[in-house]
């Protein structure tokens, strides 16, 4: 009887999910330009700025171009921002300020749909916005074909990790700007040591073993595999990795808004 | 009798902190029933834990028959909410707010359109259904949310303060709409500070304190029970009119500065107050459910 209501959680989730894609589809033209002009800034700065002064880089026993190699990145750090931004600052927003979980409470809804919804969506603008991406970066032939497909469905699967982590930041955080602390501590070392503009080669030891704790740089190498069309059965251990993540972090996401809102 | 809401011996607990201490009470199939009590009382812990949102410390509470605890969902399915803070989707329109909301109970699309437009046309909202929520004034905004409790057909609904904030042509609307709900057999649980809308609107009301319920029974009933049928209002009241209503032994309550007697309608008691102790600071009006409040919860301040 403890466990309570909130983690009876049915397919009517959905409806959640539909009314965040509603918001979306009115502004959708502000949701697109991100996604469309990111890559192209990244492209442009390491492309033309970095990667003359780089040269080729020796990955997975090939010689790529700099701009080969932090490609993967640049989708795998979106799928992460993505999802995590959607889960914390957005689900604050409406957790918080907009009371929209207080309404949907009123309604045949469980807490652990609506809190499932929102981290559904959060992957969904993962996958959104990484198929705009990919669209972009194809065309400057930075993806191989058809492996890098499996970037959208993998998009999705980082999407529930980065969105079940931040969703259990919404849970503790005491206000809207304790975000700041997750994303210095958590957010920020990811973007730069996993793997994304430098191999984790480079790392010494000790941050080596650091680093593979992240789920961020197992989504890179993921990506990059899937890039550079490296597909080997050892990614499926990295996927793995991904998904047992998501299988600890989406307990721990519903059961921190249950002790949150559930009083 | 048909019960809609059986509450017994209903506790909610925060951290060590009763906020409703063992309360139980019907509400019958039709009726409104108001719950009154000061800022603090435990209305709105009670009412959180009647729609399934907020889990009892203890006691047994059924909605239509059902228990909340095993069969909220359903219960949820057949009720409607109006939560004391504003809580319409900022982020949708008008109409959205109404067909997205009717799709959390998995009403089909066609069919909450259809109600939204009926319900937009009930409320006089219709010319403003592609306005952005913050566009609203309050009162639009309050009529919005009571429509938005409305879109699943509800057989009760429960409205925590609907009418707070609203200016008097506003409340007015509110409380048509009301009737005309009651009218058409829906039960209601209510909640508000103003004891004309209480006296108004309710069938029966309980008024409550600390948690606690202090009585219960219809408005007319009550008003007679604690305050009497009329009440001699005197400002500023000498020594002399202490001394009469300590010798006659009358119901009254001395604010300092004012005293008010409680007494009935044959009693005369008026006009020999008038002849022997005052002049011009004394009235005399009919004794309303307000006297009542405050007799019961006392005049201090809440918190
Ligand atoms: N989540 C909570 N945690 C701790 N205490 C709470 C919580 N919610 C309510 N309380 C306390 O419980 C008591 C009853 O609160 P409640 O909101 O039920 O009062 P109310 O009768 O609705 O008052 P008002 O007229 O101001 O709306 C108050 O003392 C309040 O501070
Ligand atoms: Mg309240």
């Amino acid at each position: 009887m403890k466990l309570s209501s909130s983690f009876d959680i049915s397919w009517r989730f959905l409806r959640v999910w539909q009314r965040n894609l509603i918001v979306y589809r009115r502004i959708w033209k502000v949701n697109f330009l991100p996604p469309l002009f990111e890559p192209l800034f990244y492209l442009l700065a390491f492309g033309m700025g970095l990667s003359t002064m780089i040269g080729t880089i020796h990955y997975a026993g090939v010689d790529i171009s700099y701009l080969t190699f932090i490609t993967p990145a640049i989708l795998a750090i979106n799928i992460m921002y993505n999802a995590f931004f959607e889960t914390t600052y957005a689900s604050f927003v409406r957790m918080y300020y907009q009371k929209t979980f207080d309404a949907m409470m009123a309604t045949p809804l469980s807490l652990g749909e609506v809190i499932t919804a929102e981290i559904i969506w959060g992957a969904t603008k993962s996958l959104f916005a990484t198929v705009i991406m990919l669209a972009v970066l194809s065309g400057f032939g930075l993806i191989h074909y058809p492996d890098g497909l499996l970037i959208i469905p993998l998009a999705f699967l980082g999407g529930v990790a980065f969105g079940s982590v931040g969703m259990l930041f919404t849970g503790i955080v005491p206000s809207i700007d304790v975000f700041n602390l997750p994303i210095f501590l958590f957010i920020t070392p990811m973007f730069l040591f996993s793997g994304t503009f430098f191999p984790v080669e480079n790392l010494p030891d000790w941050a080596q073993h650091l680093a593979l704790a992240l789920p961020l740089t197992h989504l890179v190498r993921l990506t990059r595999h899937l890039c550079l069309g490296l597909v080997g059965v050892d990614l499926l251990l990295e996927a793995a990795y991904l998904l047992v993540f998501c299988l600890i972090f989406y307990p721990l996401a519903l059961i921190s808004m249950h002790r949150r809102l559930i009083q | 009798m048909q019960y809609v809401i059986q509450a017994q011996s209903v506790t909610k607990v925060f951290n060590g902190f009763t906020a409703v201490n063992e309360i139980s009470f019907k509400l019958i199939a039709g009726e409104c029933l108001g719950l009154l009590g000061p800022n603090g009382a435990g209305k709105t812990s009670t009412i959180r834990m009647t729609y399934g949102f907020s889990p009892m410390s203890s006691g047994r509470l059924s909605v239509f028959g059902l228990d909340i605890r095993t069969h909220w969902r359903e219960i949820k399915g057949r009720l409607g909410v109006c939560q004391q803070e504003n809580s319409l989707d900022p982020d949708l329109t008008v109409q959205q707010n109404l067909e997205v909301f009717g799709r959390y109970f998995n009403i089909p699309a066609g069919a909450t359109r259809e109600k939204a437009r009926k319900l937009l046309e009930f409320i006089a909202l219709d010319h403003r259904r592609d306005a952005q929520v913050s566009e609203l004034s309050g009162g639009m905004m309050r009529r919005l949310v009571l429509a938005r409790a409305l879109i699943n057909d509800p057989e009760l609904v429960i409205l925590d303060e609907p009418t707070t904030g609203l200016d008097p042509q506003s409340r007015h609307q509110v409380w048509e709409k009301l009737e005309n709900l009651r009218s058409e057999g829906l039960s209601i649980l209510l909640t508000t500070h103003y004891m004309e809308e209480a006296a108004r609107l309710c069938d029966r009301l309980i008024i409550m304190d600390h948690g606690e319920i202090l009585v219960e029974g219809k408005p007319a009933e009550l008003i007679i029970e604690h305050a009497g049928r009329n009440v001699v209002e005197i400002a500023q009241p000498t020594d002399e009119l202490r001394e009469f209503i300590r010798s006659r032994d009358l119901t009254h309550d001395d604010l300092g500065r004012r005293i008010l007697i409680y007494g009935d309608e044959n009693d005369q008691l008026f006009d020999i107050i008038r002849e022997r102790f005052c002049k011009e600071n004394c009235s005399l009006r009919g004794s309303t459910l307000e006297d009542v409040f405050l007799r019961l919860t006392g005049r201090q301040l809440r918190e």
